[in-house]
Order: structure tokens, then sequence, then C-alpha cells
């Protein structure tokens, strides 16, 4: 009936009908398929767009999460250009994620370049690489926590038997942000080094064979060919990287998070280990400060998408040069 | 120049010097060989230890007392105390009943993502339907959103629900996963032929038991690979749990673990009884599909 009325109307309200008549037609033959996809879609806009539109809507409001919500504007980021908080929290994330991945990636090209020279027991060490990437941050973070402790923690212990004197791992600014890389080095270098062990496999050997028969040696065949060939895979990693250490949080939260008299400031002593995200976890659920937690929170996002894009041009924009 | 001499000290002739000379060659070089395999050996070893010596020193802390821990120099190997440990482990929280809850989550998660995803996947593989390719685009865009970004909206829904504090707002948001779907999808296409399809088709095998019967039981080994991230994941999850269960009497294990580390941080060998009980399950469980598991995320990687 649609379809009747529409072949004599306005060639774009015809258009319109068409489409509506597709659709209709298309929902009648493939109901099956839409709704088997549909569940995906359905979760999907409850639990994710549409909180993440709500943030948005949230960023330029002021919130206690109980009264009336009251619109401000751009408030909220005027006043985050100015709180020196905010900005701390992000150096700390720099910091931390500079000092995390700078190590891990490299020690894990290391470990994959080992275990691609069919070692025997391959199978075993990537295991055993592999488990710490398995195993809950929490637990790792109270590990970490009491290992570094100031006075009784197994790092000073020894530091002392060396006599060489002893850090306040969990006081300093900077042992803080060590530690905390620390753990994160830990959890993600077996990870990092599957994946480059994986991108290594796939690279021909005959290109090597060639490379030993021109007389190269095995440091000029990883520089020469490895590392070259392996660059879509370092970048992957460093983005992935990135991503993840740009939101860290539970590391922090479980060593620094919970303030009493011995740790006045989230995130350590002059929130030394205060990142981004655990800055807008406090602002948000300690602090009820629900609208400038969203606003962190879009901050922080349009970080993480220009960090990503300059890493991006970093890794892939040298190859183009280097060929 | 002195005349060539053999081991024996005896002259030897050309051929047989020449003989020797390459054995020598072959030995030394076969003696290098072995010592850098021994390097690499060491150094991989020494890596391992660096790996697992966290879950040793764990067990030393939750097997001897605080005070065994505060000496100097400290205990250095397990010790007898683990059952007074964990016994007051269950004393200060209520840790079999946060364990409960998170199998619950991590189970309830797993199955609906293997479900939900599996379906989807099936779909977008081997169906052509209007949208297909926009929506499945679509979906690839999802990834892009980070986890924190929804965190407090979320909660706000969460409360507008009445959800906060119960598990229920643990298991949905987890469950719209699009990574899963993306990974089923090219397991349905390497595994699940046309053919195979268009038979069962030809039989009377409709939408529903064209995936049941044919294409679930050729992705067995990509289920298994996504139902055990799934599950590691929701085990190891804190952020949002930590955010939603309001309720301090209803928690997950990883909450519950933290808050004992709160509160008794200075008493290293309770709070260590009740780390090595959290991790050591699910650690033992991965060792036990690791190999696969590994091989999996390898040939994940290479896709990425």
């Amino acid at each position: 009936m649609v379809a009747t009325r529409a072949g004599t109307g306005h060639p774009r309200t015809r258009k319109r009908a068409l489409k509506k008549r597709t659709l209709k037609k298309a929902l009648r033959a493939y109901w099956r398929q839409y709704l088997a996809i549909s569940p995906f879609y359905v979760l999907f806009a409850v639990f994710m767009l549409g909180p993440v539109l709500f943030s948005l809507f949230l960023a330029f409001h002021k919130w206690d999460g109980l009264g009336p919500m009251e619109f401000v504007g751009l408030q909220n980021f005027r006043f985050m250009v100015k709180d020196s908080l905010f900005w701390q929290s992000l150096t700390n994330t720099f910091a931390i994620w500079f000092l995390s991945t700078i190590p891990m990636l490299l020690l894990a090209l290391v470990l994959a370049a080992m275990l691609n020279s069919s070692v025997r027991f391959g199978g075993f060490y990537r295991v055993a690489y592999f488990i710490p990437n398995v195993t809950s941050i929490v637990a790792i973070a109270i590990f970490f926590g009491s290992v570094f402790a100031n006075q009784v923690g197994l790092v000073n212990v020894v530091l002392q038997w060396l006599h060489v004197g002893t850090v306040g791992w969990l006081t300093d600014s900077f042992a803080i942000k060590l530690v905390i890389s620390a753990l994160i080095t830990w959890q993600w270098t077996g990870y990092n080094a599957i994946i480059y062990l994986a991108g290594m496999q796939a690279i021909s050997s005959e290109l090597y064979e060639a490379a030993r028969i021109d007389g190269a040696g095995p440091v000029k065949c990883f520089l020469k060919i490895t590392l070259p060939l392996l660059r879509p895979v370092i970048l992957f990693t460093v983005i992935m990287s990135a991503i993840g250490g740009m939101q860290t949080f539970t590391e922090p939260q479980v060593l620094f998070g919970t303030v009493d008299a011995t740790n006045p400031d989230t995130g350590g002593p002059g929130h030394a280990g205060l990142t981004t995200v655990l800055y807008l976890y406090r602002e948000a659920f300690n602090f009820n400060q629900l609208g400038y937690g969203a606003a962190i929170a879009w901050a922080l996002f349009l970080v993480i998408l220009l960090f990503t894009v300059i890493n991006w041009r970093l890794i892939a924009g040298s190859g183009r040069r280097d060929r | 120049m002195s005349q060539a001499v053999s081991d024996q000290g005896v002259p030897m002739t050309g051929a047989a010097h020449r003989a020797n000379r390459a054995k020598r060659v072959n030995q030394r070089a076969r003696s290098l060989k072995r010592a850098k395999r021994i390097a690499l050996h060491v150094l991989l070893v020494f890596g391992t230890l660096v790996s697992v010596f966290p879950f040793y020193w764990t067990a030393v802390m939750a097997t001897n007392t605080t005070e065994d821990m505060y000496r100097n120099p400290p205990a250095l190997v397990p010790g007898p105390h683990l059952v007074r440990n964990v016994q007051r482990v269950f004393d200060n929280v209520d840790f079999m009943g946060s364990l409960l809850n998170t199998i619950i989550v991590a189970c309830a998660t797993t199955f609906l993502v293997l479900l939900i995803d599996s379906l989807a996947a099936f779909t977008f593989a081997k169906y052509e339907f209007p949208g297909n390719r926009m929506l499945f685009r679509f979906l690839l865009l999802t990834l892009m959103l980070p986890a924190q970004l929804s965190l407090i909206p979320r909660f706000v829904l969460m409360v507008e629900l009445g959800w906060a504090g119960s598990l229920s707002s643990l298991i949905f948001p987890g469950v719209a996963n699009a990574f899963g779907i993306f990974l089923l999808r090219q397991y349905i296409q390497n595994s699940v032929p046309d053919d195979l399809l268009q038979a069962a088709r030809l039989d009377g095998c409709g939408f529903l038991r064209q995936y049941w019967h044919v294409a679930l039981p050729a992705i067995r080994p990509g289920l298994a690979f996504l139902g055990i991230y799934t599950f590691i994941t929701a085990w190891n999850d804190y952020a949002w749990p930590l955010v939603a269960l309001v309720d301090p009497e209803k928690v997950t294990l990883q909450v519950a673990l933290a808050r004992l580390n709160t509160a008794h941080h200075t008493d290293y060998s309770m709070v260590m009884a009740g780390t090595l009980l959290a991790v050591l399950p699910l650690v033992v469980v991965f060792v036990l599909f690791a190999r696969q598991f590994i091989r999996d995320v390898m040939k994940g990687a290479l896709r990425g």
C-alpha cells in the first residue's frame, strides 16, 4: 500500500518509501539473522553507548549523584585546565607508561629472539613467561607492596645485606613510579614476547639463510631483517601498551588508593602514584563530583586518541621513510 | 717453523694433518655451539625465575608467621603455618562467599559471551543480509571506546536500574564483547565450509540447527580460547566491581582481597595466604590449558 502511494509521489518520497519497503522486506526475509546479532547491539546500546553519551552530557553539568543536575557549560573543563592535580596525574600516567613500556618491549624482543632460536623446552618457557599475564593485578600489587615495603620488604633487606642504602620505595616520588612500572613490566613482558615470537616465526627462514650466505652475523640479521619485518607487530604492541598504560588504575589504587592517617594523599605521598583514572575515580566516587569525573574521562579519551595517532605516525611513518 | 705434530707427538702425513685440523675446528665449533646453547638456557631460566619468583615468595610469606618475615634475616623457605594463616583470612573476610560470587560472575559471563558471540559470529560469517557490512564495521568501531569512559555513567545506570550491588551489574556489561564476535567469525570462516552448510540446508536444517549442529562443533578450539580468555578476564576484573558492588557484604574475590590488604597490610602472612588462595586456582587451571591457549594467542597476533 505504501508502495503504490509512493509510486505517484515526489521522487524523494518515493526513494524513501522504497528504502522503507526494502527494509521491511529484508526484515521479513532475514529476521532470524537480525535476531541472532541483536543481543550484542542491544547490550552495547544499554551498557556502553547509552552511558558514554550520558557521560558527555554529564561533563557539562555539576552533579553530586543525588540532588538535581546543574548545567554549568564549560566550567568543568575550565577548572580542569587550572587544576594542578589533574596535570600531575597526567604526568604521572605518562611517566609510569614510559618507565614500564620501554624496558617491557625491549626485554620482550630479547626474550622472543631467544625463544625463536628453536631452543629446547620452548613450550615450557612460553608458559612460564605468560603466567604473570593471567595473574590478578590486585594480587600482584599486594605482592609488590610487601616486597617493596620500606622497613621489612625483601628488596630493602637484600639492599641492607649488600650494604647499599635502603630506598623508600613506597614514599619517594620517583621510587613509587618505579615500583608501579616494575609491576606492569613484570606482568606484560611475557605477553609481548609471545606476540613478537609469533611475528618472528612468520618471517621466512630463507631470508636469514640468504643473509648468512652474504656473511651477516646473528646481530646484523636481527637488526636488518627481524626488526624491519616486525614493525607492524611492534606498532601493535606500542599502541596496545599506550592505550592500556593511559588507563592504569588498579596498581596504584591497590597500593595507594585508600586514604587514611598514614596515607593522606590518594596515589601515595605527594600524589606521586596518582594516575588520571585513579584521579577521576577519586573525584567521582570519593568526592561525589560526578560531572567533573566525566569531564576528566573525556579529556583522557582525547589524550589517548591523540597519543595513539602520534605513536602510529612515529612508527608507521618512519617505516615509509626507510623505503 | 716446527713440524706439524699430532696429539701423540708423531709426525703426520699431509692428509692426516688436514683431517685432524678439520676435526679440531669442528670440535671447537661444536663446543662453541654448546656453550652458546647453555648460555641461552641460563638466560631463559633466569627469566623463568623472575617470572615465577613472586609465586614462590607469596607461598613463603603465606606459610610463615608475620614475625618470621619481620626477623632479620627473614624466613626464606616455606614454613608450617599455612593452615593457621588461612584460618585468619576466613575470620577477617567472607572468603568463601566472595569466591562463590566470583565463580558465579565468571561462569555466567563466559557462558553468555560464548552463546551470544558465536551466534552473531556465525551470522556475520555465513550470511549476506542488507546492512551486514555496515553493522560489522560498527561492531569493530566499538572496540575503540575505552572502558574508563563508561565507568561513571554506567554506575549511574546501575543505580537507576536498581542493580547496583548485584552480581547482574557485573555480568551483563561484560557480555557486549565485540572482540569475541570478531575472533569467532574468523574461526568460522576458516573451519566451516559453505558446502557443509549447503548439505545441511538440503537435509532440512534451518538457521538455528546449522548453527548448533554444524558451526559450533567445528569451532570448538575457538570457543575454548574465547571461553578461557573471558573467564580469566572476569575473574581478575577489579575496577568495575569496586565501583558497582556498593554492598560491603557482597563482593568478589579481588575486591575482598584488596580490602583485606587495606585493613591488615602489615600482617603479611595473613594477607599473602589470602592472595595465594585467590591466585592459585586460576593459575593451576591456566597451566593445564596454557600450551594451546598461547598457540591461539600467537595465531591471533598474526591476524591483528
